[in-house]
């Protein structure tokens, strides 16, 4: 772990916050040309973000510290948690420090501190939103860290770049778990991500809300930190799911050739990603609050036939 | 070593001093404030010196007190796993010390007696401690009742309430019914070993039937103290009965000198491992952690809420006990003493953020007389450092980073990843659910204490006697502080603090964690650095130095936030009565989860024309196992009642036969 | 014998057995019986390929057939046929859920789990990988006997009845290569006569009691004055 491995680690880590609102940009683009329209530019949302660091930041008058600090924890902690995935390279020592248990963690104190500032202002929508995000949060989290144990059960290790590594290593082998554990973390993704059917990122009806409801007294550089922290997480889960179950071309050494060939690999697999997402959010609805709980099941379900697959069918002795 | 058996001994005698100078109480109540609680502290204090001091140590110091019965000598003795306990004690031991002065004070005017509430705060640390050290069975069971009394004298402190009177019954009910349980299994160890004294019973060989039979008493008799499901209703009736600096002492302390004398029992005197007793515990452990943090989010009573956190936590920690006992009758020692770490690492964080949850409910109660969440509300503006000090513990009990909740539930995640190393398929299988259902407490953990702080501390105040809260006096916010440090630094330098407690794994199992340490204070790696690492430290250092950047650079004077009003869809400005409660936070889990619970709701209308609500929430334990039981107990005591005929002579009649029989039995 | 010992066909195998089992899962918990006589469907195509590659990699020829059969029987006559019949019966809109759907899925798990604990005696040593194909087929069984218990529709019934059916059918073939061709013929017309006289049977009951639902079917006791 030389010192230039460290700067190059900063280098991903600001790479990670200057890709993210790019991905939100392209699956918005590709969600307009399906319905027939044009659509925003590709570059929107930076100036969206540009448009509201420089405008006047607002709190309610019963709101209280905990309202100002937390755009400032839930951005920084999302982006600590993204910077732990391997994006370019599985070289960097930032895996080491954070493996994936760590990263749900940290990704479990953005969350805790969003709903607590959802509760702040004393409206009934932020209480509205917070309950339900921590709702949905509490169902997906098993069917996530099941999806999760059964790489880590097959690849002996919860550092991610060791579990690419190991899957680089072990060329042309179909393996069940990992198409179930594929699926679940899919579903648990949307959920986290706050994507339909789970909840409509653009709506602007109160009582469809979970993620937005809570960000609503936000204004300014507070709401801009809110809504990036929201475009790094898309593109934390959608750099997990490409890069950890269809890791070809991710770079495994930290040499300029290495780190443009894993850019351009990465910069495909989430163009795909996001052509995907936006067909499936053109395609179904979203559901009422009380089915989710179906839909997590079956995520669930998912995970857990992909751990039995794993211990049943895989490991053989 | 002796001199930190002479320390533990010094730290007794003081919890003992601060029990008789009470005494004094009698004619000076505040006595109690300026005397009493400091003494409690430094026994505490001395307590954590003599723990560290024997966990650094290593090595063993026993010796022999010239009390007891002539042929059966107190002996007591101080080791690793002592010491770590007596750190757990003394630490909790030292906050309630620097936060009582403050917290008793309003008791010195009361109708109860001041001098109950230090006695008997005094004689349960002093049991307490007698407990960690004691080496044979006859100390042990007279400390262990020891502090099941004293503690049940501070639970019905306030006994002109009919329902603390209540509550303190059932616990002294359930606290001797596993006693007597504890008392059988010391009774069939000593059997086979031919003596009381713990060494003795560790020499024992006994066959798998009867250390079985031991295992299953120790740990229902165990279990019932710590509080483990479904034998755990007395906890969530007990703990908010008692004064807050009490229900942190009970919750932090003594339901680990439970989880001690099980840990004592079964890994030291019974010595033997058997993967059916591993997945009992599992099971009861995980099933333990799910009800709990259910039956939590249902309540809104806050002390109520934070005892059912309790059981939740105890379940965690039996979980990583389990799993101890699986991967050692594997041939997996190392692995087992992943899990044992975790555990015990649990309970010193346990201990710590559950006091300091407890004590911030006592200021809650101090500043503003109330326990309902329902009616509190905005609570952060009228104690700040309170409300620090508390989100430090909620986000502590959430199992979030950088804190130390997270670092002891990431090792049990670890330990439960090694399951492919056993060689059982369906174990295999079976470990990774549990641990999924460790996943689901967690999250579910962290929706309540949003609920908890969002509905406490945020927001407006929900009833004019929270608008006007009081302010917090110094010393109960320097008991909180010391907790919430140790949150902090138990989270941010696990590798120290594991290095620390090394030798208890080394002790109990026989083999300690090599790699933990290996790679500096920087990294934790239990297993090996290529299967995990965890560097908390930086993880740390990267939220607050990023957070504090941003804060910094933004939050300057240039650009001032402006105030204004809240969306209100363009009605009435929200009223507190707006707001989200905390039935409303926790109605969604209610509903998904509502098998599990026993709910009664309706929905009545009333003469004046006005809808009334009403919505309870109970414990399923309650009706399919303590009521059959009792009703049981009451049949049968109907039928024994049948001898009570009244008659001088029949009852004499009775001796008679009695004595005739004896006589023929002796001879 | 791990997964990445075995050849690239017999891997394919393993996720096919691993998907069979997926659909087992989704028949279970299908509320409508129309998506429940899909997932079937696609049970049964699962299953022929299974076949075909047990076929390819053996050159057995008369695999080929079976696999043949199976598709036009499993995959495509007798959806087609139960699609025809609960069209008729009315029932294509009728949605029953599960009563405990968590702990009927528990049951589910449960019953794979101890699947996979019956055969793990079996050692042999060339059999390792297709032992644990068949600890799958026997959970397919068992799920199949588990939705006939815990479904009141007759249709649904009949669904669980067929995929046990398939499980067998997927044991056979893993384990062994197949059966002989005479045996697997008799099998298949067995089911499709089974079949043909549960739809008249189906008419019948509707005519006389006006619903399918089996629970109302248990008025054969002692007391048949009021039946």
């Amino acid at each position: 772990m030389s010192a230039s491995s460290w700067v190059l680690a900063l280098l991903q880590a600001l790479l990670y916050a200057a890709l993210a609102p790019l991905l939100a940009g392209w699956v918005r683009k590709v969600k307009a040309r399906l319905q027939n329209r044009r659509g925003a530019p590709l570059l929107q949302p930076y100036r969206d973000l540009y448009k509201l660091f420089a405008k006047e930041a607002r709190m309610a008058h019963t709101a209280s510290l905990l309202f100002r600090a937390a755009p400032y924890i839930v951005f920084i902690a999302v982006w600590l948690a993204a910077s732990a995935v391997p994006l370019l390279t599985t070289g960097l020592p930032t895996a080491a420090i954070a493996d994936v248990i760590v990263i749900a963690g940290l990704l479990a104190l953005a969350r805790f501190f969003l709903a607590l500032a959802g509760m702040d202002v004393g409206t009934a929508f932020g209480g509205m939103g917070a309950s339900r995000e921590m709702f949905v949060s509490a169902l997906a989290e098993p069917a996530m860290l099941m999806a999760v144990f059964t790489l880590a059960m097959t690849a002996h290790s919860t550092n991610l770049a060791s579990v690419v590594d190991y899957q680089l290593a072990s060329h042309d082998v179909l393996r069940p778990s990992y198409m179930f554990a594929l699926a679940g973390l899919v579903l648990v993704a949307v959920a986290e991500t706050g994507r339909i059917p789970v909840d409509n990122p653009a709506t602007h009806l109160e009582l469809t809300m979970i993620h937005e409801a809570m960000i609503l007294e936000y204004s300014g550089r507070h709401l801009a930190l809110m809504e990036w922290a929201a475009q790094l997480k898309l593109l934390l889960y959608g750099t997990l799911l490409a890069n950890v179950f269809f890791p070809w071309g991710v770079a495994q050494g930290t040499g300029p050739s290495a780190l443009g060939q894993g850019l351009a690999v990465i910069t495909l697999k989430l163009a795909a990603l996001g052509v995907v997402l936006a067909v499936s959010e053109t395609v179904l609805t979203k559901m009422r609050l009380f089915r989710v709980p179906a839909f997590l099941d079956l995520a669930l379900l998912l995970a857990l036939l992909g751990l039995l697959s794993h211990v049943i069918l895989e490991v053989g002795a | 070593m002796t001199a930190a058996l002479w320390l533990a001994g010094v730290a007794t005698i003081l919890a003992l001093l601060s029990a008789a100078v009470s005494l004094l109480a009698m004619r000076a109540p505040h006595v109690l404030r300026l005397v009493v609680m400091p003494l409690f502290g430094l026994a505490g204090l001395t307590a954590l010196a003599a723990g560290l001091a024997a966990l650094a140590q290593g090595g063993t110091a026993t010796a022999e007190l010239p009390l007891g019965l002539p042929w059966l000598p107190w002996r007591v003795r101080l080791d690793a796993l002592s010491g770590l306990f007596l750190c757990v004690i003394g630490v909790v031991s030292f906050a309630v010390g620097l936060y009582g002065p403050g917290y008793v004070r309003r008791f010195e005017r009361g109708r109860d007696p001041v001098t109950a509430l230090g006695g008997f705060a005094g004689l349960f640390l002093a049991a307490m401690l007698l407990v960690v050290l004691a080496d044979d069975a006859f100390l042990f069971m007279v400390a262990w009742e020891l502090m099941s009394l004293s503690s049940y004298f501070l639970v019905a402190f306030h006994h002109d309430n009919a329902a603390n009177r209540r509550a303190a019954f059932l616990y002294l009910l359930m606290a001797h019914i596993g006693g007597l349980a504890i008392l059988l299994g010391f009774g069939v160890l000593a059997s086979f070993g031919g003596g009381f004294a713990f060494d003795a019973m560790r020499g024992a060989q006994l066959p798998f039937f009867w250390a079985s039979v031991a295992f299953v008493l120790a740990f229902v008799g165990f279990g019932m103290k710590a509080g483990l499901v479904p034998l755990h209703a007395w906890l969530p009736e007990a703990h908010p009965a008692a004064p807050s600096h009490i229900s942190a002492l009970m919750s932090g302390v003594m339901l680990k000198v439970a989880v001690y004398g099980f840990i004592r029992v079964v890994f030291g005197l019974i010595g033997q491992f058997h993967w059916q007793w591993g997945v009992a515990v599992l099971v009861i452990g995980s099933i333990s952690a799910l009800m709990g943090v259910l039956y939590a989010l249902m309540q809104h009573d806050l002390k109520r809420l934070l005892a059912y956190h309790s059981v939740e936590n105890i379940g965690i920690i039996f979980i990583g006990l389990g799993l101890a006992i699986l991967f050692v009758d594997n041939d997996h020692a190392a692995l087992g003493a992943v899990a044992f770490v975790a555990a015990l690492y649990h309970c010193v964080n346990h201990a710590v953020f559950k006091g300091l949850l407890f004590l911030g409910a006592g200021a809650i109660l101090h500043s503003a007389n109330e326990r309902d969440l329902e009616n509190m509300g905005g609570l952060l503006r009228r104690m700040p450092w309170t409300g620090l000090f508390f989100l430090i513990g909620c986000i502590s009990i959430s199992a979030l980073p950088p804190f130390n909740g997270f670092v002891s539930e990431w090792l049990t995640f670890q330990a439960a990843l090694q399951a492919w190393q056993l060689d059982s398929g369906v174990l295999r299988s079976l470990v990774p659910i549990a641990a999924a259902m460790l996943a689901l407490t967690g999250a579910l953990a962290a929706a309540c204490f949003v609920k908890v702080y969002g509905v406490a501390f945020l927001g407006q105040a929900r009833s004019r006697h929270v608008r006007r809260a009081r302010p917090v006096p110094l010393s109960m916010r320097a008991g909180q502080g010391v907790l919430a440090v140790l949150c902090l630094l138990l989270g941010v330098l696990p590798t120290s603090f594991i290095g620390l407690l090394n030798e208890v794994p080394r002790q109990v199992l026989g083999q300690g964690l090599p790699h933990a340490t290996a790679h500096g204070w920087l990294w934790l790696t239990p297993i090996s650095p290529g299967t995990a690492s965890y560097g908390a430290p930086l993880v740390a250092l990267a939220l607050f130095t990023a957070v504090g950047l941003g804060l910094w650079l933004f939050g300057r004077g240039i650009r001032r936030v402006r105030r204004c009003d809240a969306w209100d869809c363009g009605f009435a400005p929200p009223s507190p009565g707006m707001q989200y409660t905390a039935t409303a936070f926790a109605q969604p889990i209610r509903r998904v989860f509502e098998l599990l619970f026993l709910i009664e709701e309706d929905v009545t209308q009333q003469e004046d024309g006005q809808l009334r609500h009403r919505l309870q929430v109970r414990d399923r334990a309650w009706g399919m196992l303590y009521l059959p039981i009792a009703r049981a107990v009451e049949k049968a005591a109907r039928q024994v009642v049948r001898l009570q005929s009244g008659n001088v002579r029949i009852y004499l009649g009775w001796s008679l036969a009695t004595l005739v029989v004896l006589l023929w039995v002796i001879a | 014998m791990s997964l990445e010992h075995l050849p690239l066909l017999q891997q394919f195998m393993v996720v096919l057995a691993a998907m069979a089992l997926f659909t087992s899962f989704v028949l279970l918990e299908q509320a409508r019986l129309v998506s429940a006589i899909h997932a079937f469907a696609w049970q049964g195509v699962l299953v022929t390929l299974v076949t075909l590659v047990v076929a390819s990699s053996g050159g057995q020829t008369h695999l080929f057939f079976s696999a043949a059969l199976t598709l036009g029987l499993k995959a495509l006559f007798i959806p087609w046929m139960l699609h025809r019949l609960v069209r008729t019966l009315e029932l294509d809109r009728h949605s029953e859920p599960l009563q405990r759907p968590a702990l009927v899925i528990m049951a589910a798990v449960a019953l794979v789990i101890f699947s996979y604990w019956l055969v793990l005696p079996i050692v042999q040593q060339e059999l390792m990988f297709t032992r644990n194909i068949v600890a799958v087929s026997l959970a397919v069984v068992l799920i199949g006997l588990l939705m006939m218990v815990v479904r009141q529709q007759a249709v649904a019934q009949v669904l669980g009845f067929m995929s046990m059916e398939n499980g067998l059918f997927l044991a056979a073939v893993s384990a062994t290569g197949g059966m002989p061709l005479i045996v697997e013929l008799g099998v298949a017309f067995d089911v499709l006569v089974a079949m043909v006289l549960f739809g008249v049977f189906f008419f019948q009951i509707r005519e006389s009691i006006d619903t399918l639902d089996v629970d109302r079917m248990n008025r054969l006791t002692e007391r048949g004055d009021d039946a």
